[in-house]
């Protein structure tokens, strides 16, 4: 067994600098690496480029970081619930690529697979085609898209055991498991961090192979965008 | 003329036995509500769940399980969890038989405008341009007319796309409407709503064919 635990998520940022390009999971605030990002705030690092589905909200996920100031680069396909991230982007402040969802994904596990690009229908004869390359397939156009390329990924899983291998639960999976092993560190930080040999191989979501460093996380917030419930009758 | 529920009521019945359906956010998450109980559908929502079920109960939600709209939601029996690149992996290899979304503008070729209005509103595209770019049955979901009155069934699409002749049927407060070769084709009138009304609403050409009939909810 490759041990791969750190003690804490100051010993898993180790070599985190200004201007790195970072991956950070999650889907809305669902399955973000809350510790991570807490860690980056209070490292003040600067100039970052992050790729993420979203954008966080104003005072929490990756908003911490835009209320900072840190990011000059966000990479996202959805950043509708921020008020200070359209702030920033009208005024020019903050670079924004928006990338359709499925490309975005795919981007990161191109990168994690070792394709430097592939063929995807979406944003064809759209703003988002322009400049790359596009080519037909049996009768249907196709643009050509780049796989990232980044510093670290930053993912948060359920359970996780020593030698890295990680279970994600519910919609809190979305895009952590294609972001791991997709830049050239990937922390993972988990809820519960067990040894190796408690959890079942054959229920593993990602191999350990994918992950360089993994450490218990602490005082998970889970914050809901939208509770929406039904009430009795 | 029918309200959003009518509108997402409408829009149920184009859901048919077997079908793995994708909701957008809005009008056609409610479509949910209203699909016959006799028939087997799962509902997919892209950011990674198959078989969504009704919201929780008050104290039930859970943060690790949402819909794309970001709500709180329960899972149905069969139900499964995936990541970005799977859910993604079945829209764009067409395992999705129906996809219901919203739009801000729709032109007579089937273009379909939802992201953006330049200077003014960018909350991205999200799931949006993959999904149109391959489901091959979609169905857009919106109001006939924008909040100033204008039409939304246009001749071209003054905002930027979110995809190309994608759009096959669009069901309004006003209509349905199918897009064919020569421009919308009406199908059908909502109750109460004069074929003038309708054409009175449509910027894009509009094809009339006999007797319109009124539309059965």
């Amino acid at each position: 067994m490759i041990k791969k635990t750190v003690s804490n998520v100051h010993e898993a940022l180790e070599g985190v600098k200004d201007k790195m390009t970072f991956m950070l999971g999650g889907f809305g605030l669902c399955g973000i690496p809350e510790n991570a990002i807490a860690e980056l705030v209070s490292l003040e690092v600067k100039d970052i480029t992050c790729i993420s589905n979203n954008a966080g909200v104003d005072d929490f996920g990756l908003g911490l970081l835009l209320q900072k100031h840190q990011v000059k680069k966000m990479i996202s396909s959805y950043v509708g619930e921020n008020d200070e991230f359209e702030r920033q982007m009208l005024s020019g402040e903050l670079d924004v690529e928006l990338t359709p969802q499925g490309t975005l994904a795919e981007k990161c596990r191109a990168a994690q697979s070792g394709f430097p690009a592939f063929y995807t229908p979406a944003g064809y004869g759209t703003e988002v085609a322009e400049g790359k390359e596009t080519r037909e397939f049996n009768g249907k156009m196709y643009v050509l898209e780049e796989a990232y390329k980044a510093d670290f990924s930053f993912v948060k899983a359920w359970k996780g055991d020593e030698a890295g291998n990680l279970i994600f639960k519910g919609t809190a999976r979305n895009f952590n498991p294609v972001m791991c092993g997709a830049a050239k560190i990937t922390v993972a930080e988990v809820e519960e961090l067990v040894p190796a040999g408690a959890l079942n191989p054959n229920e593993i979501h990602v191999p350990g192979i994918f992950v360089q460093r993994i450490f218990q996380g602490k005082d998970y917030e889970k914050r809901i965008e939208q509770r929406t419930v039904r009430t009795k009758n | 003329m029918l309200d959003k529920t009518g509108i997402a009521k409408r829009i149920a019945k184009e859901v048919k036995d077997g079908y793995y359906v994708n909701l957008g956010i809005g009008i056609p998450t409610l479509v949910a509500n209203y699909v016959r109980e006799d028939i087997s559908v799962e509902f997919q929502s892209e950011n990674g769940v198959l078989g969504m079920g009704p919201f929780p109960m008050d104290g039930e939600e859970d943060a690790d399980i949402i819909n794309a709209g970001k709500q709180t939601i329960t899972t149905l029996p069969g139900a499964s969890f995936f990541d970005s690149a799977t859910s993604f992996g079945m829209i764009r290899g067409k395992h999705v038989d129906l996809t219901i979304l919203g739009a801000m503008e729709v032109s007579e070729e089937g273009d379909i405008a939802n992201w953006k209005i330049p200077g003014k509103m960018v909350k991205g595209m999200g799931g949006a341009m993959d999904l149109v770019a391959s489901a091959e049955n979609i169905i857009v979901a919106m109001m006939h007319t924008n909040r100033a009155g204008e039409s939304k069934l246009l001749k071209q699409c003054s905002l930027p796309l979110t995809g190309v002749g994608c759009v096959k049927k669009i069901i309004t407060n006003l209509a349905v409407l199918e897009v064919t070769e020569k421009g919308f084709k009406l199908l059908e009138r909502a109750p109460g709503v004069s074929v003038n009304e309708i054409i009175a609403a449509t910027e894009g050409t509009l094809i009339i064919e006999g007797d319109v009939p009124e539309m059965s909810l």
